[in-house]
């Protein structure tokens, strides 16, 4: 019997067909189509420059946005051969870890959700929305932030940041203590959960399957510590490895994660570098006809340590905090904004980094950089022609190899196997279908 | 005369109920749903309101939230299961990529969903904050309450059929003269 | 020895380019010689190249604005990862436009089975032994391939009907 379990099916993990073939309750034969919410993210990071492609990119793995900004950007600092300040890597290794706890917290309480724990899922939305404070007291925006930049971020930390996440830190820890309490234990979650959807390591590794789903399966293998990027090498963290492969450990893992990823936040809160630059700025707040008046003097010495009253969204991206946070570059990066309000050196870097025609340039080349996804290994590889638009921009989606083998883990099993089976792929559409 | 009064009054009493008991079919597909979730959750409680409890089946609910992105892929599936919902019934397009195709300008996007099925009411945001979610549901009541319902498309030819605030560009003097009037 | 050097030893003649820009060792090579070395790559013990991370393809048409002529159209690039000695290499084959053609790796690595429908869809090229090259993130009805430059980003097709099952 051909069942089709549509693309609109209320597991909440986006829109996929499966069309799978019965013999009463057993599993005899699953076919995957994907592709129904395909945006054309290759296609349109063409047609924009370098800077302009990371609203795109946040669309890409909507739950974890901060790991594919920072993913993107890494790679075309590759690509332009340039590093960025410590205080910048930290920041970014902070945003990356509060994302993959977000994600990891959204795809257990969604499968745990559709086996019938509503009461888990709303306590991991909950942890999921003291983060999204976090992100949202430096960023700006709670789901699609757009934060990183070709250099480095966009803002500093704000005052008090450290204090309040070390609370929230500690808001998380105890809400992960009460979910393990209840799912752990638990006679019917175990008992669903274990020894379905087992795939073994020859076939996982024959698929090119990384991150929690083949750690599960006993092979120890994280981009974090094989190629370690950012400031990784520094940290002390373990990764956490499964044995059976089975639907279980990946829930494991996934909850050992979150744990070391806090972990993480910690000891990078307790290490950032002090970026804040001492305020020597000699200038005062002129008024706008003495400095029109004086510059028609050609006196513009003076003007350059000028203060420029600026807008308050713009908060962490003002000269006192510029060099911890962006790399020394005047052709890469914007500069900070009283430059750009206050004088025309400012003005006019900034017009060349923004218009059509000018912008980033890249020498001609290609490179390809991967980063650790929570759902595994996210590489993007970009090809330059010297231009300011990417001639080509490929993510490789971690979770396209798992769907690939997801036939593999569902044959021979039960219908109702395939819930937390597919809960456990943990897969994300905008992320498979680019 | 008198049984215009009743049927009035039944009319009241019959908006009110609908009002408070929504019964969604949340057409989830991208990041949005991340925002739908948040709502629904418990910080964003939307059961407040009586919508609570997503029917997963177009026969057993009356409001279709469409949540995230459509591709042209998914415009038949969205359109069989509008069609296959029973009156009366409501769209929500949650969401600046189903109202008008967000900054998704290319082929594989609907350029919003009201070129294919009737749509009360416009959720914009990338993604729409929960606070704005609830304010679209707030008045989505309204609407049901007066038993009002959207049956027009959107003609892209002759550009008639969305809300003026989609159409046209952003001007300055537009916008000030929207703050204004809001005072 | 690098897997580049290693390469680079054993089919000296079959590979036109190679290049390390930025540290990610790059071998170009034709359709023909595509096969032995994958096989090579992958049976070596000291090279061991059992993870295919990536297999996707970019088209070169107007490259640079035109001021790079490039002979051939289209390449298929290959990334491998080796899980033991935790080393990257880049195989890049080039493609023509009048037959764009390549062969299949399907029954060295599993994972190449989806990839090369993908590149089918975006870009047209076929993969020779394919056991269901049909579109996947389009719908069937799509005419053209999506990736191609010439393909412009906001073409949009009628809509389609609903289908069954």
């Amino acid at each position: 019997m051909l069942l089709n379990v549509g693309p609109s099916h209320p597991a909440m993990h986006g829109v996929i067909r499966l069309i799978m073939e019965l013999d009463g309750e057993k599993i005899k034969g699953v076919d995957v189509e994907i592709g129904y919410l395909h945006r054309a993210f290759e296609k349109m990071c063409e047609t924009v420059m370098y800077a302009q492609c990371f609203p795109y990119t946040d669309r890409l793995n909507y739950v974890s946005p901060l790991i594919n900004n920072v993913g993107f950007a890494l790679t075309v600092e590759k690509l332009l051969g340039i590093d960025i300040p410590d205080r910048a890597k930290y920041i970014r290794v902070i945003m990356s870890e509060i994302s993959r706890v977000t994600d990891h917290l959204t795809c257990v309480g969604a499968s745990a959700m559709e086996m019938g724990a509503m009461s888990a899922f709303l306590y991991m939305i909950k942890a999921r929305e003291f983060l999204y404070e976090l992100v949202e007291e430096i960023t700006g925006a709670r789901l699609t932030i757009s934060y990183v930049r070709i250099g480095g971020v966009k803002a500093d930390l704000t005052e008090g940041f450290v204090d309040k996440a070390f609370k929230k830190i500690a808001d998380v820890r105890k809400v992960l203590i009460e979910t393990d309490e209840l799912l752990t234990r638990n006679r019917i979650f175990f008992d669903r959960m274990k020894d379905t959807g087992k795939i073994s390591a020859q076939d996982a590794i024959a698929y090119g399957i990384t991150g929690p789903f083949l750690r599960s399966t006993g092979v120890s293998y994280d981009v974090r510590r094989a190629q370690p990027y950012l400031i990784y090498d520094r940290l002390d963290f373990e990764v956490p490895v499964g044995s059976k492969g089975d639907n279980l450990d990946r829930y494991f893992v996934r909850m050992a994660e979150m744990e070391q990823s806090l972990r993480i936040i910690e000891q990078c809160l307790a290490q950032i570098p002090d970026g804040q630059v001492s305020a020597d700025l000699t200038g005062c707040v002129i008024a706008a006809n003495q400095m029109v008046d004086s510059a028609k003097m050609g006196r513009t010495e003076e003007l350059i340590e000028d203060e420029v009253t600026l807008d308050p969204t713009l908060q962490g991206s003002t000269r006192k905090y510029y060099e911890g946070i962006n790399a020394n570059k005047k052709d890469v990066v914007l500069p900070a904004k009283e430059d750009t309000y206050g004088n025309i050196e400012g003005l006019m870097n900034h017009f060349k980094l923004v218009m059509y025609g000018h912008g980033i340039r890249p020498p001609m080349g290609e490179v390809y950089f991967p980063v650790e996804g929570a759902n595994g290994e996210l590489g993007f590889y970009i090809v330059s022609d010297g231009r300011d638009l990417p001639w080509r921009v490929r993510v490789h989606p971690p979770c396209f190899a798992i769907m690939a083998a997801l036939p593999k883990c569902l044959i021979g099993g039960m219908m109702a196997d395939l819930i937390p089976t597919f809960g456990s792929v943990n897969m994300i559409a905008g992320e498979l279908d680019r | 005369m008198g049984i215009n009064f009743f049927t009035s009054k039944l009319n009241d009493a019959l908006g009110w109920a609908r009002k408070f008991s929504i019964f969604q079919y949340p057409f989830v597909t991208a990041c949005c749903g991340m925002e739908y979730m948040s709502t629904a959750a418990a910080h964003y409680d939307v059961d407040r309101f009586g919508a609570g409890f997503p029917r997963f089946s177009p026969r057993q609910s009356d409001v279709l939230f469409v949540v995230g992105t459509i591709s042209q892929k998914m415009a038949p599936v969205l359109k069989m299961v509008h069609d296959q919902m029973c009156e009366p019934k409501w769209v929500v397009a949650f969401g600046v990529c189903t109202c008008t195709g967000g900054f998704y300008d290319n082929y594989a996007t609907l350029q919003g969903i009201d070129t294919i099925i009737p749509v009360d009411i416009y959720i914009p945001g990338c993604p729409p904050r929960p606070e704005n979610v609830l304010d679209g549901l707030m008045k989505l009541q309204e609407k049901i309450k007066k038993g009002e319902q959207s049956r027009t498309l959107y003609d892209p030819r002759t550009k008639k059929g969305r809300p003026a605030e989609f159409q046209g560009g952003y001007t300055v003097e537009g916008h000030i003269k929207h703050i204004e009037s809001l005072s | 020895m690098t897997p580049l050097e290693r390469i680079q030893e054993h089919f000296s003649t079959q590979i036109i380019e190679v290049h390390a820009f930025r540290g990610d060792e790059t071998a170009v090579i034709r359709p023909s010689s595509l096969r032995p070395m994958a096989k090579f790559l992958k049976e070596t013990p000291e090279l061991d190249f059992n993870f295919l991370m990536d297999l996707t393809a970019v088209d070169h048409l107007f490259y640079a604005g035109g001021r790079v002529q490039k002979e051939f159209r289209f390449e298929v690039v290959y990334h491998f990862f080796s899980l033991k000695f935790n080393h990257r290499i880049r195989l890049k084959v080039l493609v023509d436009e009048k037959s764009p053609e390549v062969d299949t790796l399907v029954d060295f690595w599993p994972a190449a089975n989806w990839y090369e429908r993908e590149v089918w869809d975006m870009f047209g090229i076929r993969f020779k032994g394919h056991p269901n090259l049909k579109r996947m993130l389009m719908y069937e009805e799509f005419k053209g391939h999506a990736l191609r430059k010439d393909y412009p980003f906001n073409k949009r097709q009628p809509l389609i009907g609903p289908k069954d099952v």
